[in-house]
């Protein structure tokens, strides 16, 4: 449901994305790993229609994000990096907000506002404003946009950074829920997030796809290296690390 | 239609959520009537229109508008709310022109609020109430005018304070343009059709001509096309800025 093809982003004389290709397929979830810096968010950015990618072609559904943004964006349920939201807003209006936008009506749009508040558990907060929330109600307040016309695919910048564990517990648990009716894409730095969540994992550093990484036995086998179950930061810093000379 | 709307909705609900609304209106009204009553002098000049309250106009917009329009696209960059809107299934051109639209309601709401003025005039003699109408048109389309300019500095920074200060002196500048300050400086050296370029762009010289009661076309088509002219800009800045 996701193609990416040779996407290449350049600001100036920096390349962020260097000929990053993908594909995510219904039902998958990917992982997008790698270091601060390495090009996850601006290759999100790209395959969501925010950014205008330098080169290459991303189609999510059948539609180019370049040719068709808006039937592109239809299908996309986004968290951008950091949830933002309008602080001035309540969830309530917030989502109101997006409902428009997002063109549900009537019963169908009375239940999806109430189902997803549900889902993220943001009830009790539905009438404060989005300033005044918590760190963890202002993430889920953005993961609630984000599934509110119940898209086919998923992009979750950093879905549960400033959860705390039982939170991050229930919205890992959210996503599994929704995976098999989904293609969803999740950056993280959160490897065991991966291990959790995720049937197959790409690792970026320096604008490349360095490594791709699936559960193998117990353990994930991460590019050439077999790593033991909770055991895969020692994968990720080897792959991720420029190769020293020798 | 629907993107449009919903960022017009949020837009002007977002003006009345604080108290930002309310003690903008209170102080435009203030003002307006300080000017109106002291400097205008509207009891001393014995006549029953109401000039002297908008011959003030462009001067206060000059600083009210961009004041309401400085947060538009700003306050979205700054909270990275931006990225959120621009993912939305939303036309670009309708994010733009809703928010605009936005804003120029609200001015309107505020110009509206000035209704007892005319009601005074009315209560105290019999106004010419065709150029008063006019004199509200006028004064709500050049409204429009600076609201265009500010929506568009304002999408060129995250900082509200730069974007209130730099629409400040562009409108300034389309303020003046006509003002005989400004042509004297090119009429020694330039040629006619300059000077007469330079003047035809100043708010000035086409909302003084509305507000005696004429409406005419080039006029309002002299304001019309300021505000898309500078919509697009705001779009291209937009589009182009994405990113910083």
């Amino acid at each position: 449901m996701i193609e990416i093809q040779n996407l290449v982003k350049k600001f100036g004389p920096f390349t962020a994305v260097d000929g990053i290709s993908l594909t995510v397929a219904k039902g998958e979830v990917l992982g997008f790993l790698g270091p601060n810096g390495a090009g996850k968010s601006t290759t999100m950015k790209m395959l969501t229609g925010f950014l205008t990618p330098t080169s290459g072609r991303i189609t999510v559904c059948g539609h180019d994000v370049a040719e068709a943004p808006l039937e592109a964006k239809r299908s996309i349920g986004y968290l951008p990096e950091g949830a933002p939201a309008y602080g001035d807003m309540t969830p309530r209006s917030f989502l109101d907000f997006v409902a428009d936008v997002r063109r549900l009506s009537g019963e169908e749009r009375r239940w999806r506002l109430e189902k997803v508040a549900d889902q993220v558990n943001i009830v009790e907060v539905l009438d404060q404003p989005i300033d005044t929330l918590s760190k963890g109600f202002k993430r889920r307040v953005g993961l609630a946009q984000a599934i509110l016309h119940d898209p086919p695919v998923l992009v979750l910048d950093e879905p549960t950074d400033g959860l705390d564990p039982n939170q991050k517990h229930e919205v890992r648990g959210l996503i599994q829920s929704m995976a098999k009716e989904k293609a969803i894409i999740i950056s993280t730095h959160i490897l065991e997030e991966v291990e959790a969540l995720c049937k197959r994992a790409v690792v970026i550093a320096r604008g490349r796809v360095v490594a791709e990484g699936r559960p193998e036995g117990d353990g994930w086998r991460i590019g050439d290296i077999l790593a033991q179950p909770g055991k895969l930061d020692a994968a990720f810093r080897q792959v991720t690390q420029p190769r020293k000379a020798a | 239609m629907n993107g449009l709307s919903a960022v017009f909705r949020r837009e002007l609900a977002g003006y009345f959520s604080t108290p930002v609304a309310y003690v903008f209106i209170v102080v435009f009204l203030f003002t307006t009537g300080v000017f109106t009553f002291y400097l205008g002098q509207f009891f001393e000049r014995g006549q029953a229109d109401l000039k002297a309250f908008f011959l003030f106009h462009p001067w206060l917009y000059l600083f009210f508008l961009p004041a309401i329009a400085m947060r538009l696209w700003a306050e979205e960059r700054k909270s990275g709310t931006i990225e959120l809107l621009l993912t939305l299934p939303i036309p670009l051109w309708a994010a733009v022109l809703g928010k605009f639209l936005a804003a120029w309601a609200f001015a309107g709401i505020a110009l509206a609020l000035t209704f007892p003025l005319w009601i005074t005039v009315a209560w105290l003699g019999s106004p010419d109430h065709g150029v008063i109408a006019a004199g509200y048109i006028g004064s709500l389309l050049m409204a429009g005018g600076y609201l265009a300019i500010g929506c568009c500095l304002s999408a060129l920074t995250r900082n509200q304070v730069i974007a209130f200060v730099l629409s400040v002196a562009v409108c300034f500048v389309f303020t003046v343009a006509g003002a005989p300050m400004v042509l004297s400086f090119f009429q020694g050296w330039a040629p006619t059709l300059v000077v007469d370029t330079i003047a035809s762009f100043s708010f000035l010289s086409h909302f003084n001509a509305i507000i005696e009661g004429v409406i005419d076309l080039r006029d309002v088509v002299y304001f019309l096309s300021l505000i898309a002219v500078w919509l697009y800009a705001t779009a291209v800045v937009v589009d182009l800025k994405k990113a910083g």
